[in-house]
């Protein structure tokens, strides 16, 4: 059976399902139904929902209870996304697991508060300082707000790293049916490197400070391994009509969706056109672009940005063809239409 | 020494369990190493090492995982008892304890530390104030004193352009979820014992479930003061303890109740 469910409510409800019991968050627009159906239901459950001073101290609050060996979950939007970077950067030092979910409003700066693609940089690029990435998951319906958020815990558990959920304001504010059935979840190993108190064994660290002869770059070697298995056996996408198309639209989240339906009406143009849809958007599916790019023309990407995402198809399809580009940076009433996506098709198709 | 007398000897205060002996990387005459074994002596006094987690903060007090023989959190700069909130609200059976300077509790963390207080968190925070940031090589702290002289204030700390020392113990007191807040030193035989029972209040409460317990000690920093071991315990008392009175600012007795 079906729900009509809110996007930002799907994330709420899976979170819980995945076993999540703390979530430490604070205002901000557009993700305060995640915070909002956590402060109401975690009490029934057990869990602890905390309002914190500030997204700085949110997070920390996640750092304490994630370094305690259990699953915590913060929310926020970018300028929170913001303030939570300088401790994404100590937990993915520490190999401490932990949920983001960024609920992508417009910047820079204050910005507005209508869906964006704004973030893509700081979410791919690691955020905050030092030598380090985190997976990002790139939703583009509610089932997957839902369904995603199990993942998102998987990984960052298997990996012992954070992981971001990457969606925006009209992912998070729009109700469509949702089946919450509980998508299958790993096997992971136990937290054997969880902070309980030291009865019966030695005592414990987690840290991210490494001042030893050749001790850090130790550190960040042992941490590229990891990133490299993640490149590995996390890398997802989705292809629609990909197999004959001369052009590829690439685009992810809210754009991808629009785009969806503008492929649909180009193919029924008679135009060869398919959709790439990038799943994970660090790391990033850059082997099955590079692959692409060798039966099709032409791509076009497709971003509600200036251009952002266009950098990783750069780096994937190199000179071999033509990318185009259409950017629709945020504003009020500024979502394209897919008649609009279509046209752009329509122009640059080969 | 004669084998009869040898046998009369007898260690009267041995090494706290929880403290890892070990050379302490400390300047020498630093105030770390004697705060590092009152907190050590409280958790052993209640008897709670394998309960107890430690969050360490940046600074020199970065180490005190390799001192204390609990587990211990490196926590971002300042952000240590925000951290210690998320520990204790997923283990309120154990004992959460902070460990964290005055560059890194009253400037950056200032905001973390009022709302943990205020909201009255069952954990533990030993704040070790030695006017100055110690690790970075002396900068002017929040809690520098007027006219001391520091990297950053080479001329002295001015009002007109610093502000004021701030005195982080009274500040926290004036809070509802503070249980229990108080300043000690380290400097004499006499305020150290003093100092001891103020710590093991301090875990106290927490073990008691009474609330927030704080304590501030005041520290000596002989290397980035420019002065002898001897001469910064002089100023400890001279200078210091004048600006910052020692005592209790506030012990509930009891938890609040609704």
């Amino acid at each position: 059976m079906k729900r009509l469910t809110k996007g930002n409510d799907a994330i709420a409800m899976a979170a819980i399902e995945a076993g999540c019991r703390y979530y430490y968050g604070y205002p901000i627009t557009p993700q305060n139904d995640i915070p909002e159906y956590l402060a109401r239901e975690f009490p029934k459950i057990g869990g602890v929902f905390l309002q914190a001073e500030s997204e700085v101290a949110a997070i920390n609050m996640v750092l304490g209870s994630a370094a305690s060996g259990k699953r915590a979950m913060i929310s926020s939007s970018g300028p929170g996304i913001s303030l939570m970077q300088e401790c994404l950067s100590y937990m993915s030092g520490s190999e401490i697991p932990c949920v983001v979910v960024n609920i992508e409003r417009s910047g820079p700066g204050l910005g507005g508060i209508s869906p964006s693609q704004g973030d893509y940089f700081q979410a791919t690029r690691g955020g905050g300082h030092g030598d380090y990435r985190t997976p990002v998951l790139a939703p583009y319906s509610v089932q997957e707000m839902y369904d995603f958020t199990f993942l998102a815990f998987d990984i960052s558990d298997e990996y012992r790293n954070p992981v971001l959920i990457l969606a925006d304001g009209m992912l998070g504010q729009m109700k469509e049916p949702l089946d919450t059935r509980k998508p299958p979840m790993r096997e992971l190993p136990p937290k054997t490197w969880a902070l309980t108190g030291c009865e019966g064994r030695n005592p414990r660290l987690l840290k991210s400070l490494y001042l030893g002869v050749r001790e850090l770059d130790k550190h960040c070697w042992d941490l590229h391994a990891k990133y490299e298995r993640v490149k590995q056996r996390e890398t997802r996408w989705q292809e629609v009509g990909t197999e004959d198309a001369d052009l590829v639209v690439v685009a992810f989240g809210t754009a991808a969706r629009i785009a969806r339906t503008s492929v649909a009406d180009a193919r029924k143009m008679g135009l060869k056109v398919g959709l790439f849809r990038p799943v994970t958007l660090w790391p990033y599916p850059e082997q099955r672009l590079e692959e692409l790019a060798k039966k099709t023309k032409a791509f076009l990407v497709v971003e509600l940005n200036t251009g952002q995402m266009i950098e990783d198809v750069k780096i994937s399809v190199g000179k071999q063809k033509p990318i185009e580009f259409y950017g629709r940076p945020p504003g009020a009433e500024a979502l394209p239409m897919p008649i609009e996506i279509l046209d752009q098709i329509r122009e640059v198709y080969p | 020494m004669s084998q009869e007398k040898h046998r009369e000897m007898r260690l009267i205060n041995p090494r706290p369990r929880t403290l890892i002996d070990r050379p302490s990387h400390f300047c020498p005459g630093c105030h770390h190493g004697i705060i590092h074994r009152l907190t050590a002596e409280a958790i052993d006094y209640f008897n709670v090492r394998e309960k107890a987690i430690g969050v360490a903060s940046v600074g020199c007090s970065v180490f005190l995982y390799d001192f204390m023989a609990t587990d211990v959190l490196e926590a971002p700069h300042g952000r240590a008892s925000a951290a210690a909130t998320g520990m204790k609200r997923v283990q309120p059976e154990k004992i959460i304890y902070t460990y964290q300077g005055d560059g890194d509790l009253a400037a950056i963390g200032t905001s973390e530390i009022i709302h943990t207080a205020n909201r009255g968190e069952p954990i533990t925070v030993v704040f070790v104030n030695n006017t100055n940031y110690g690790m970075t090589g002396g900068q002017m702290a929040p809690t520098t004193l007027l006219g001391q002289k520091t990297t950053t204030t080479p001329y002295g700390r001015d009002f007109k352009r610093d502000g004021y020392p701030i005195r982080m113990t009274e500040l926290l007191a004036t809070l509802e979820g503070v249980a229990f807040c108080a300043r000690g030193a380290v400097n004499t035989p006499a305020n150290v014992k003093k100092t001891r029972a103020l710590i093991r209040r301090a875990f106290e409460v927490q073990i008691k479930d009474i609330g927030f317990g704080f304590v501030e000690v005041l520290s000596a920093c002989p290397t980035d003061w420019g002065l002898k071991p001897i001469d910064a315990v002089k100023r400890v008392e001279e200078e210091l303890i004048p600006y910052y009175p020692l005592g209790i600012y506030k012990d509930k007795k009891e938890a609040d109740h609704f």
